[in-house]
């Protein structure tokens, strides 16, 4: 193949893949700096650190591919729907927001391209994702379902009941294990009695993909070798794939002062900052700094106006709160 | 006396009871961390160590489960969620195994087991962090179900709780947390199975539960510059009830409202108005009323979250409508916001 046509190619695919980590890191730091002002009342569990892995598995779906994930969910929302508006709206507690502000940040949703929800109650995806996805695989419509959870949704039974089930039926699902090494400020050696989580899932009948790169073109490869694997054998397909939490559990802070978690270890992760990484990267591909710069410039742009457009939109009327609990 | 949050009574509570008695010891999610489950496992790990005082895994059935066993080889554990809704994948645990195993033994064991589950609104939980559930629990029999309110009560009820040879759950609202009052130093047991009147009053009933108490007493202050006198009937104990003490008092002023903490719809509100009706129902000079949740899922957004609750004002108007008041301006009085306490985001 002509070596120009490859540059190009994985030029455009980096590209797409900073769009969108750019995306979601602009939209948290977009509410890091305004929490405080109180308006955004709703629990925002940021997903800071996680960019390569939402930006990665995102850009390797399809776009009639299916999602579900956690109340972490910024990530996947972002880099799966690449819009802001409802999005702050939701944020705002807003009329036009995913449910008019009624969910808030931790149940984002985006039924239309496929996001088919998220959940803050540990582990309660896993079993609907599997279900999903025996759906496709009795219509045949040649859907993946993609599932993230986070390391602590291993603890929960249901977690195992539901790889069980996708894997006896051979489904057509990916689960992506979002191992940041936390729950809340509880590593995994105060909860975990077991020593590889991927020697265990070897044992079903699955492929398994463990990886700790922050290159989202990485993470990308994964998805597709994921995709193409699931896709071709109908096995489901299980990522373990690590990263790290820059900021508090819930909030917009730092929190290594609390010591339960050296910031040494977020020093080893920052030097290679998915954001940091995938914009040097371009550079490296002969990507001009202006071209960035203007990518750049266009996601804030988007990000400030969708976040002021949120400021300035009206609280749902009281007739709202009763609409959408029964069809 | 001195005066104390709700939080630290709640932990003084289990402080002494852990020191008085080397069968008892917590756990839970979270339980160690530097939060400290909104404070109230404050200083615990650090006196009592890691085997009395530990964090667990995700597994909320699983340690339920743990829990009846341990109770069954002589411990007298704690068990804590952060919020009732975590509670939920564990009924089968507390609803087919917990509250009959007593029943199934032959009354051979005693289940000496807590489950401390934090209920009620916070700062945009939305519907699935906000949940009371108390007529849930109160519904399954073998389970005893108490909602304390004041500090004082809180001791006094977790103290019992404690020592009880069955299974309690106690149901913590998330801002009575930062409620202060005067508590009693020494450890004492408030029993089980009785309310509090927290007001006397004669023109009006109002039965009120946990956070419900607060907006009930509010209410009655601005009330009473109007004339109108409102009785205040805390159960604390949701499951078992001591109606007894209710129809005593709606006996005496004809009119009752109950406050509930939760939704109406087969909840402990109806079972109230319904034994009052079976019990009292000639005393009645108008029907019972009920107030509680909206009948759909908590929203995160305020201004939705603020009609999805009642509160005083949602009472003041219910007085007004059973007493045939004209409408009280309430333009300058101040009411609780819970932005004075703390803003989010837990
Ligand atoms: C069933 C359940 N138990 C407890 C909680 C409280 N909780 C919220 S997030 C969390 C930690 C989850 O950790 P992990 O799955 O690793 O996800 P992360 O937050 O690290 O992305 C816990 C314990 C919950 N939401 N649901
Ligand atoms: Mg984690």
């Amino acid at each position: 193949m002509d070596t120009n046509r490859v540059l190009k190619e994985r030029q455009q695919l980096n590209l797409e893949l900073y769009r969108r980590a750019y995306l979601i890191r602009t939209a948290e730091e977009k509410i890091r700096r305004h929490y405080d002002e109180n308006e955004m009342k709703t629990p925002t569990h940021l997903s800071i650190g996680e960019e390569a892995i939402a930006a990665g598995i995102c850009a390797a779906l399809h776009a009639k591919d299916q999602l579900f994930g956690t109340y972490r969910g910024h990530g996947i929302y972002l880099a799966r729907t690449q819009e802001t508006q409802k999005f702050f709206l939701e944020l705002f507690g807003k009329e036009g927001g995913i449910a008019d502000g009624k969910t808030g940040s931790m149940h984002l949703s985006a039924i239309e391209d496929g996001l088919m929800g998220t959940s803050a109650v540990v582990g309660t995806t896993l079993p609907v994702a599997v279900g999903a996805a025996f759906a496709n695989k009795v219509q045949q419509n040649g859907k993946v379902v993609a599932i993230f959870f986070g390391d602590g949704a291993i603890e929960e039974g249901v977690f195992w009941e539901s790889l069980n089930v996708a894997c006896l039926k051979q489904l057509p699902i990916l689960f992506i294990c979002e191992d940041n090494g936390l729950a809340i400020h509880t590593p995994k050696s105060q909860r975990q009695g077991f020593k590889s989580l991927c020697n265990i899932i070897r044992q079903f009948s699955c492929e398994v993909i463990h990886e700790k790169s922050t290159d989202p073109e990485i993470i990308y490869q994964l998805g597709r070798h994921a995709l193409d694997h699931t896709l071709s054998t109908q096995q489901p397909t299980f990522l373990h794939l690590e990263y790290y939490r820059y900021y508090e559990h819930v909030g917009v802070y730092e929190d290594f002062k609390f010591n339960y978690r050296p910031k040494d270890e977020f020093l080893k992760w920052y030097a290679q900052d998915p954001v940091l990484l995938q914009r040097q990267k371009l550079l490296n591909l002969t990507i001009l700094e202006a071209e960035l710069a203007s990518l750049e410039r266009k996601i804030q742009q988007q990000v400030d106006e969708s976040f002021e457009n949120a400021q300035r939109s009206s609280f749902p009327t009281a007739e709202k709160l009763y609409e959408h609990i029964y069809a | 006396m001195r005066t104390l949050s709700y939080r630290q009574a709640i932990n003084e509570a289990i402080q002494q009871e852990m020191e008085r008695d080397p069968r008892v010891f917590i756990y839970g999610l979270d339980v160690p961390d530097h939060k400290r489950i909104f404070g109230s496992t404050v200083g615990l790990l650090e006196k009592f160590g890691s085997e009395r005082c530990f964090g667990t895994p995700l597994s909320e059935d699983a340690m339920t489960g743990f829990g009846l066993g341990a109770a069954l080889n002589g411990l007298r554990p704690i068990h804590v969620h952060i919020r009732v809704d975590f509670l939920l994948l564990a009924l089968n645990q507390l609803f087919n195994m917990i509250s009959c195993y007593r029943y199934m033994t032959g009354g051979k064991c005693a289940i000496p087991l807590v489950i401390r589950a934090v209920i009620g609104r916070g700062w945009g939980q939305s519907f699935q962090h906000s949940k009371s559930l108390q007529s849930i629990f109160a519904h399954i029999p073998g389970l005893k179900v108490i909602m304390p309110t004041s500090p004082q009560d809180a001791k006094g009820l977790m103290i019992a709780a404690i020592r009880d040879n069955n299974p309690v759950i106690v149901l913590e609202h998330r801002w009575l947390y930062d409620v202060e009052g005067d508590v009693e130093e020494t450890p004492f047991e408030t029993p089980i199975g009785t309310a509090r009147i927290l007001r006397t009053g004669k023109d009006l009933t109002v039965i009120a539960t946990s956070w419900m108490n607060i907006e009930a007493q509010k209410a009655a202050q601005i009330l009473e510059k109007h004339h109108v006198d409102l009785e205040i009937i805390d159960p604390r104990s949701i499951s078992p009830l001591d109606m007894e003490t209710l129809v005593t008092s709606v006996t005496k002023t004809g009119h009752c409202i109950i406050a509930d903490y939760d939704w109406l719809n087969c909840g402990f509100s109806s079972e109230i108005s319904a034994r009052l009706m079976e019990t009292c129902f000639h005393s009645l000079k108008s029907p019972v009323k009920r107030i509680g949740f909206a009948p759909t899922p908590c929203p995160g957004t305020r201004p939705l979250e603020n009609l999805f609750y009642p509160n005083a004002i949602t009472i003041i108007r219910e007085v007004e409508k059973k007493l045939s008041l004209s409408k009280i301006d309430l333009s300058q009085e101040t009411f609780y916001s819970y932005e004075n306490k703390f803003k989010g985001p837990f």
